[in-house]
């Protein structure tokens, strides 16, 4: 194993770095901008089992320096088309580990999606997105509870064996309680946070900028919240008696530092999302930076500064 | 990619044009640029006006209007101040769909990616007839370069302070009333121009597009829009559509 290699139940990546679902496509367009196997995985737009055009225009807000919020509707050509051209394609490009994300608006979607995907070689890892209404619950977000969240994981735990890790979304009152009920579900790792739920209003026209009035405010302004989440997360799992549940960090993360900042708060893979908006060679810069960074601050490998602040 | 501004100047109240120059790159007329500003998280797209390249470089004008923060911000940029521009993005016109005679219709800001496309319609000796909206007289640009490429203009005014008074789909009608059959054409515009051209002169011809961007090259799916071919992202699968393709 290299000095920046990290694993993830059984699944080792070269380094931490991963572009986050929803900002990378299914990787086709970034490969115009540089060679993806520099990346320590991908973790392609979240997918569902029908195709979805997704919300109404505008999608994107901008919130000033600090990101912005985007209200895109989990737009995606569906599961079986993903299976059929885009994976295929990102194989072609991309030699190293694919994180499947998956996203459902029923227990019965995910189950049918990650049932699919249990057979689909390319995958190593499937990611959970939990921050879809659940239309059968009066359009309440499934990781908005632990009893939902767990039925979720439950649910896609009984129809794959690959590793499952729950994203989770941060617009709720405690994040441990449902980290910990996904654990006990059957869950192999946990990721998070998703976006934060925001808002913009276009004051001259007094109106909401996003079609849709509120969407998921991301981009480094929400940097300190993703790592607070993610330490009490770390925490609550060690104090409940969790070892070997992996989080995968993301939120906000532009830099190297901000990596590493990640991995000491608990994280043990970090994703990078909107930043790949403002600057499509940021995760490849990252990398690079890395192994300086690590050398100033004195860190021979880096898998030993998971949760040296948790 | 790192651009270096020329220079940057207003054209006529809030139009400004900025000339940039950095490593030779490749453009097709209709696409555009992203530009990363320092207050700003989001790049913004401006359509790229002309480029001209030389000994391995490729001097790039923009024209743009100031609308709000980020062209603001842009103003301040001067003679040897740095850019950082994602270029080229976007798919650009189809030069070899139309005939020998072209008709290219420019509303505001939808005027300068017709300067490139105008200057590669004739150099391919093609006969072209350029038809410009604006609000008033003194927000018309450009009227003179067109016709310094050989164009024939004609400029609406929705006030009548110069030109044909009216829309640009009135500036039309005065030339070609309504027993000629109007060539290909080339549009770029306010959707409502856009729509009027579409319903006005048929589906024969293309369309630019403007929507937010996320990312303007393809990744986020914020910019996309339906279509009659379905789903399609203005940045990348755009911003250029067959007339035909749009649901205005
Ligand atoms: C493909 C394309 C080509 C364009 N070409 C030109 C051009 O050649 N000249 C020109 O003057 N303008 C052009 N525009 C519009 C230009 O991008 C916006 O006017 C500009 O982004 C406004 O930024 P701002 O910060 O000043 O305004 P703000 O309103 O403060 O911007 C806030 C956010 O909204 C977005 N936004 C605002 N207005 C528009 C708009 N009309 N279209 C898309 N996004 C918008 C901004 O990018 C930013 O993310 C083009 C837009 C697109 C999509
Ligand atoms: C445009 C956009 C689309 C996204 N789509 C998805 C998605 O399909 N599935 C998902 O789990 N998260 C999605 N996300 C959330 C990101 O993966 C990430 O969790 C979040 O943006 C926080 O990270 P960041 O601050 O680095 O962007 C999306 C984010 C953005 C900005
Ligand atoms: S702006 Fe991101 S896909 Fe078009």
């Amino acid at each position: 194993m290299n000095m920046m290699s990290v694993i993830l139940s059984g699944v080792e990546l070269a380094n931490p770095v991963i572009p986050a679902s929803g900002t990378f496509g299914f990787g086709e367009e970034m490969s115009g901008w540089y060679d993806l196997n520099c990346l320590g995985a991908i973790s392609f737009k979240g997918t569902t089992r029908e195709a979805r055009y997704g919300n109404p225009l505008p999608r994107i807000a901008e919130c000033g320096n600090y990101g912005m919020i985007n209200a895109v509707g989990l737009q995606n050509p569906g599961i079986e088309e993903v299976l059929k051209n885009q994976l295929p394609r990102l194989r072609e490009l991309y030699k190293g580990v694919i994180i499947a994300n998956v996203s459902g608006f029923s227990v019965e979607d995910y189950r049918y999606v990650c049932g699919l995907l249990d057979s689909e070689e390319r995958v190593s890892l499937i990611e959970v997105n939990v921050s879809c209404p659940n239309v059968h619950n009066g359009g309440m977000a499934f990781g908005t509870t632990a009893e939902a969240a767990a039925e979720v994981t439950r649910a896609v735990r009984a129809v794959t064996k690959k590793p499952v890790y729950m994203k989770l979304s941060p617009n709720v009152t405690d994040i441990v309680p449902i980290a910990c009920a996904c654990a006990d579900a059957g869950a192999d790792g946990l990721c998070l946070i998703n976006t934060v739920l925001g808002m913009r209003i276009d004051i001259r026209r007094r109106m909401p900028v996003i079609a849709n009035r509120y969407g998921g405010y991301s981009g480094k302004g929400i940097f300190p919240i993703s790592l607070r989440m993610v330490n009490q997360v770390a925490r609550g799992l060690l104090q409940a008696g969790y070892e070997q549940v992996p989080i995968i960090g993301c939120g906000g993360v532009e830099t190297a530092e901000d990596v590493i900042e990640m991995m000491m708060a608990g994280a043990s893979a970090v994703e990078v999302g909107a930043a790949n908006l403002r600057n499509p060679m940021v995760c490849k810069e990252i990398i690079e930076r890395l192994p300086e960074v690590m050398r100033e601050l004195g860190i021979a490998e880096l898998r030993e500064i998971v949760g040296a602040c948790a | 990619m790192i651009f270096t501004t020329v220079s940057n100047e207003p054209l006529t109240g809030q139009i400004w044009r900025m000339r940039l120059t950095g490593e030779q790159v490749e453009v097709r007329a209709g696409q555009f640029v992203e530009i990363q500003l320092p207050s700003f998280f989001l790049r913004r797209p401006i359509s790229i006006c002309d480029a001209e390249s030389k000994d391995g470089r490729t001097m790039l004008t923009l024209i743009y209007k100031v609308v709000g923060g980020g062209t603001r911000e842009l103003t301040a940029f001067g003679y040897g101040d740095e850019l950082d521009l994602l270029v080229p993005l976007g798919n650009g016109y189809e030069l070899e769909r139309s005939g020998s005679e072209v008709m290219l219709i420019g509303g505001g800001v939808g005027v300068p990616p017709l300067y490139l496309l105008a200057k590669h319609l004739r150099a391919k000796g093609k006969k072209v007839s350029v038809f410009h909206g604006f609000n008033t007289a003194s927000e018309v640009f450009y009227e003179r370069e067109f016709k310094e490429l050989g164009c024939k203009v004609t400029v609406a005014t929705a006030d009548g302070t110069k030109g044909e008074k009216g829309f640009v789909t009135d500036a039309i009608k005065a030339v070609y009333k309504d027993n000629v059959k109007a060539p290909y054409y080339y549009a770029c515009g306010p959707v409502a121009m856009l729509r009027a051209v579409k319903s006005q002169l048929g589906p024969d011809g293309e369309m630019s597009m403007e929507e937010r961007m996320g990312c303007g090259f393809g990744v986020c799916m914020g910019c996309s829009i339906e279509t009659r071919s379905g789903a399609r992202r203005v940045c990348k699968d755009g911003p250029v559509f067959k007339a035909k393709e749009l649901i205005l």
